[in-house]
């Protein structure tokens, strides 16, 4: 590099125009030394959680006591989400891609030796199939890696999300800049269309109509418009959102400003939820990189447009998520949705035409743009093109983030990619789409994932989760585990969802208790399509869904329940006894040591006994088991 | 001595003083001081305009906002999807009866506030609970019961055995 492009890239630069951009990229690319040795280690929320920062602490602490040649002083980078949560702490070795898992920090040391000075494979921190003990080294070679279609979350788990020039390295903001200087906002709305984009916050709604619209809506009711980022992501067991926003936040940053540049809006709001601190600070410091690199604010890139944001942080409502709480949120009210007789577009946020689409919708654009509408058209299937991102979780092997395109059949991804339940089991139910959506039973395994072909099961695509259950799971418990999160989300201003939800879930706590009887089942049928017709937004017209999938496919089980007082999977607390095997107990006592409520009984050496008529039905006996000798019947 | 009054200006300051900033106000209220006190919640209001019945419609309607002091450590349990299908309720459960206090609640010694959340992106290792931010993976009420006894422990320690 010479000494001029390193004094460049000392201070951000304000880019005034597209060929600076290039410039500036190219620049950054020469300063790379692509045989530099780089220690990636991820960040993502997972593998923070299980230990990632000290890691990377471990890997500096370790160049530096090695005393590495300064020239060649490799780098620790730390990433966003690198998509294998459930190996984590993850460590990628470049420029080999060596890809470490569940590494601690005691094992930097080593793989510094073998793996940074030298090319050696750390073999025991690497991925192994846990059929056929087959060891991969790459990326590439591991099937959950190789077997997706990553382009969205394509830099997730690659850059640095606080490093501008990490993210122009690899291409932010070229769409924007050939966008602003080679585009109209009409023909950016008409590749759009061509595109075939749905959005990806759950309903699917064409994102091209959308803006159609807004623009129509704009020249009847004039400018201020407003384009709005929905990274509210309530649904309770799904991160992809927060995971693009945290790992690649420029991404959502350039849609969105493309997204305004179509429109004409000369300000954007990002509605972040409380829960993703993480995203937030990302957020903000690509924002604040971005405006000093004049990719956002006033005149962007010398094109006479326009355009800044700010971020709002969410309080703890799931319902803001729905488009009109949300508006209401963000001036600061109360997040109460009202009834859309007439459209948001039309009237959004403070009354004015306004464009709100979720993160992963806006992340989309850049490559749309780059690629052109019709190009991105031919990913996916027909009326769901693209790719989706998926959040796998729950009794499956590999758990994490996985992005396939529209249509792949639902074993592919939890199967071939997800590596199954384990121990050769088939999986009991997958259930898509948080609480709007619905549980689908292994019978239908094949079924393609896009938005047509879930709702005709019952079920919907909604944000993106993949709860994947087995038999120990009762359907039974997870639908009242929705209602009862519905039921404390629902805002309580309309009558079906306030009482009708509360209504259900009894039925569904009496059914838990065994009680209860087959009429009540129609009760629940009944009760759901009054939520469907009647209820002000989504979330009560959606919410009876997990629970008619589940009585659809899984009737049986809910019969068990109130016919025969049985919990099949062996879940429902009233329904269950936790008794000792004799053969198996060998008297160790660590179970009536640890029992709360002081009810299992034996002496030392001898076969425990636990009293049915005082258990909790706790499950700690089973927890503390070393010998497997508590069964649930 | 009362924190309320010290910096609570400098945080008013960080906005303009209008009504879209209510919520704004109230979470940065709540991160310095962790709850909203009678005495906050009326000097927002004098700031922003908003009346202050709107303020506590507000301030109850979300769910992160608290109106009373939070213990001296929170424990918080997600409940999301995949947490709950590997056993977070239980946690949840035990603790409620351990602490002696509803999920929410702060126990009467102020020493611990529980908390429910809804997904906290790590469902890879769930059930997950999160003990002042630091988080613990793969749960079960053994190690709970571990990290309670640690924390009752440290607290006796800093009182000398009181
Ligand atoms: C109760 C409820 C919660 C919702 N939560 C979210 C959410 O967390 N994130 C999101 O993007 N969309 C959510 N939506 C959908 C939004 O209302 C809206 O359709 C979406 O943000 C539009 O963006 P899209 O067209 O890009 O999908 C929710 C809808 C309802 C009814
Ligand atoms: S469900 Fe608990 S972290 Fe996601």
């Amino acid at each position: 590099m010479s000494d001029s492009t390193a004094a460049k890239l000392q201070t951000p630069w304000r880019l005034t125009s597209p060929g600076d951009l290039e410039t500036l990229r190219n620049d950054i690319i020469e300063s790379q030394d692509p045989n530099r040795p780089t220690i990636v280690v991820c960040h993502g929320n997972g593998c923070l959680a299980g230990g990632g920062a000290k890691v990377a602490e471990a890997f500096r602490q370790g160049l530096s006591d090695a005393g590495i040649n300064a020239k060649l002083m490799p780098g620790v980078k730390t990433t966003g989400c690198q998509g294998l949560c459930s190996r984590g702490p993850l460590v990628t070795i470049q420029p080999h891609g060596f890809c470490y898992q569940r590494v601690q920090p005691g094992d930097a040391a080593e793989i510094i030796e073998k793996s940074v000075m030298a090319t050696e494979p750390v073999e025991r921190l690497m991925h192994r199939d846990t059929k056929t003990g087959e060891v991969f080294h790459t990326e590439e070679e591991i099937p959950f890696y190789r077997l997706q279609e990553r382009r969205v979350i394509q830099k997730i788990g690659k850059i640095d999300p606080t490093d501008i020039t990490d993210a122009i390295a690899t291409g932010a903001y070229s769409s924007l800049a050939k966008v602003l200087s080679t585009m109209t906002p009409q023909e950016v709305v008409l590749e759009m269309e061509k595109s075939g984009l749905r959005g990806r916050g759950g309903a699917g709604f064409p994102t091209g109509r959308k803006w159609r619209s807004a623009l129509q809506a704009i020249e009847k009711k004039g400018r201020p418009v407003y384009v709005v980022v929905n990274g509210d992501e309530g649904d309770p067991g799904a991160f992809m959102d927060g995971a693009i926003m945290e790992g690649d936040p420029h991404a959502v940053l350039e849609g969105l400003i493309i997204g305004a540049y179509a429109l004409g809006a000369e300000k954007g709001y990002l509605y972040v939820r409380a829960e993703y601190p993480m995203a937030i600070k990302h957020l903000e410091m690509a924002m604040a990189q971005a405006r000093s690199y004049g990719l956002m604010g006033e005149n962007i890139l010398n094109s006479g447009f326009s355009f800044d944001a700010r971020i709002n942080r969410g309080a703890g409502a799931f319902v803001c998520g729905e488009s009109t709480a949300l508006f209401t949120s963000i001036e600061g009210k109360a997040g109460n949705p009202r009834p859309k007789y007439v459209r948001s577009v039309e009237e959004g946020l403070w009354g004015r035409p306004t464009v709100l689409n979720n993160v992963e919708t806006w992340a989309n654009i850049p490559l749309i743009m780059g690629m052109g509408g019709e190009e991105y058209a031919k990913i996916g299937v027909p009326h769901s093109t693209g790719t989706k991102v998926f959040c796998l979780v729950g009794k499956v092997e590999n758990v994490g983030l996985v992005e396939v395109p529209m249509g792949t059949p639902m074993t592919r991804i939890v199967e071939d990619i997800g590596g199954g339940v384990g121990g050769g089991k088939p999986f009991k139910a997958v259930q898509t789409g948080g609480p709007s959506g619905g549980c689908i039973p292994y019978s239908l395994k094949d079924t393609p994932v896009d938005f047509d072909s879930l709702t005709k099961v019952g079920s919907m695509m909604g944000s993106g989760a993949m709860i994947v259950m087995d038999e120990t799971d009762c359907v039974v418990d997870v639908g009242r585990y929705f209602l009862k999160f519905l039921e404390e989300e629902s805002c309580g201003k309309c009558i079906p969802c306030r009482l009708g939800l509360s209504r259900m879930r009894e039925i569904l706590d009496n059914f838990s208790q065994g009680k209860g009887s087959a009429a009540d089942i129609e009760d629940l049928t009944s009760l759901s399509n009054a939520l469907k017709d009647g209820a002000l937004c989504a979330l009560g017209s959606s919410a009876p869904n997990p629970v008619l999938t589940t009585i659809r496919y899984f009737k049986d089980e809910y019969l068990a329940h109130v016919e025969d007082h049985k919990c099949p999977a062996g879940v429902c607390k009233s329904l269950i006894t936790f008794a000792i095997d004799p053969e198996k107990c060998n008297g160790c006592m660590s179970c009536a040591r640890n029992c709360p409520a002081e009810c299992i009984t034996g002496k030392k050496k001898e076969p425990h006994a636990i009293d049915a008529s005082q258990c909790l039905r706790c499950g700690i006996c089973l927890e503390t088991c070393k010998f497997d000798a508590i069964f649930v019947s | 001595m009362n924190p309320v009054g010290t910096n609570l200006e400098e945080i008013m300051d960080r906005y303009p003083g209008e009504p879209e900033y209510l919520i704004f106000l109230l979470q940065d209220i709540q991160s310095s001081y962790g709850y909203i006190s009678p005495e906050s919640m009326q000097r927002v209001c004098d700031r922003t305009g908003v009346p202050l019945t709107r303020a506590y419609s507000v301030a109850t309607f979300y769910q992160s906002f608290r109106l009373d002091p939070k213990g001296e450590h929170e424990i918080k349990v997600c409940l999301g999807t995949a947490c709950h299908l590997k056993g977070g309720q239980r946690l949840v459960d035990e603790l409620e009866r351990r602490l002696h206090v509803e999920a929410g609640g702060t126990t009467e010694d102020m020493r611990f506030t529980l908390n429910t959340v809804n997904c906290l992106g790590a469902c890879a290792i769930s059930p997950v609970m999160v003990v002042d931010d630091e988080y613990h993976p793969s749960m079960s009420v053994k190690k709970m019961d571990r990290e309670l006894k640690r924390l009752r422990h440290e607290g006796e320690k800093e009182v000398g055995n009181v």
